[in-house]
């Protein structure tokens, strides 16, 4: 551990074949993410891990941490850039916070806390995807899908079943069920699999446990989202 | 009701500040005006009208709650076409008096979707929330008042 490199003005020591968000997570100091999960392997498709590195950008998930490289993070050019990325994600989908049973949960709506989103800016697209409710036990809102892919590689590198795909391509791009009826109810799908319990929005959700949680108790009610990813990494041996 | 949840501070406010056209006052017309303060979306025609009015009114123009800012979630129907919506309400319902939809030219006409205000005209700022806390609604005012920029510090940012 005698390798560092320098995160704003921070030191962080890392040790080879850490990723910069690696280390600095271990490090508990926070970087914004939503793809990014400790146990799967880094995706690279929400970009709020942007870091500029030698006057360049880059996504923090992917590159490897160097030794006496000078990184760039929590500055007002970058974070503006991180706050334009969550206000087209949150026009993409139907974000409809005040019934959604994630809100107090979610890392889409406190990541957009952390970078103080007023509002979503642009124009939305009210996306129309049908709810899969076809399942006992789980239902699946598409509309509030961030094509994260968290549940498509817990699925398929965790569990071993490949339940999601993301299909389609550009604006089109959405997650599907792997069935050849599309639906959920027709896969193996449960609830002690990973990616039932990896959605960092609120597309799958458990039936009939709604609301649960008084407002004030949530998790994001309690501590920030930078507080939280920063207290459940570093010594404590990874994130749940 | 969030705004009225200032309580009190109401009586500070009002040494302050007139109200114009509001649905407090019994004013009908929007007049020059410092600060306009908006709340829902916009979902039919009358609704474009009155907020352009405000827009054309008002220096300062503030979207005020979820529904203002992205649809709320009145956008819900966004998904289902408008007149399957009507015939819904006004010919399938059972405990209705099947008198088809109305068609009065008093009432205005929906739109075929429920849209943000920022889509429409230009806002200035928004206070989010469902609704925002008389607590962020009293700290705009009061920077707006004051000839701030309003800043919504931590603990007054919500989008539930």
């Amino acid at each position: 551990m005698s390798k560092t490199f320098t995160l704003d003005d921070k030191r962080i020591p890392f040790e080879d074949g850490q990723t910069i968000l690696q280390a600095a997570l271990a490090a508990s100091v926070y970087i914004p993410h939503l793809c990014y999960h400790p146990d799967l392997e880094p995706h690279g498709s929400c970009k709020l891990c942007t870091v500029k590195v030698g006057g360049r950008q880059t996504a923090a998930c992917t590159l490897r941490a160097a030794e006496g490289m000078a990184v760039e993070s929590d500055t007002g050019e970058i974070n503006a850039q991180r706050l334009a990325l969550v206000q087209m994600l949150f026009v993409e989908g139907n974000h409809f916070c005040p019934s959604c049973e994630q809100s107090g949960d979610c890392r889409l709506q406190a990541t957009a806390y952390q970078l103080g989103m007023l509002s979503p800016h642009f124009d939305h697209f009210f996306p129309n995807r049908p709810v899969d409710a076809s399942h006992p036990d789980f239902l699946l809102d598409f509309n509030r899908c961030i094509l994260c892919s968290l549940c498509v590689r817990a699925s398929r590198e965790v569990d071993g079943k490949n339940v999601f795909a993301l299909a389609g391509r550009g604006l089109k791009t959405h997650l599907i069920v792997n069935a050849p009826s599309g639906k959920l109810g027709d896969t193996d799908f449960g609830g002690a699999d990973k990616a039932a319990h990896v959605c960092p929005v609120g597309v799958i959700l458990p039936k009939r446990r709604g609301f649960a949680v008084p407002i004030g108790e949530r998790t994001f009610d309690k501590s920030s989202i930078a507080d939280y990813v920063a207290s459940r990494h570093g010594k404590r041996g990874g994130e749940k | 009701m969030s705004f009225l949840d200032i309580d009190e501070r109401l009586f500070t406010l009002i040494e302050h500040v007139t109200f114009d056209r509001s649905p407090f006052t019994d004013k009908k017309e929007v007049g020059e005006c410092d600060i306009g303060l908006i709340e829902g979306g916009v979902c039919n025609a009358e609704n474009v009208q009155i907020l352009r009015e405000f827009r054309q009114h008002c220096k300062i123009l503030v979207a005020l709650g979820a529904c203002a800012i992205n649809g709320g979630l009145p956008a819900q129907r966004n998904s289902i076409p408008l007149s399957s919506l009507l015939q819904a309400v006004y010919y399938s319902s059972p405990r209705l008096p099947h008198g088809g939809i109305p068609d009065d030219a008093e009432l205005p006409l929906l739109l075929d979707k429920v849209h943000p205000i920022h889509e429409v005209v230009k806002v200035d700022y928004f206070i989010p929330g469902c609704p925002p806390s008389a607590d962020a609604i009293w700290s705009v005012l009061r920077d707006l008042l004051a000839g701030r920029a309003p800043v919504l510090g931590h603990g007054m940012l919500h989008y539930d």
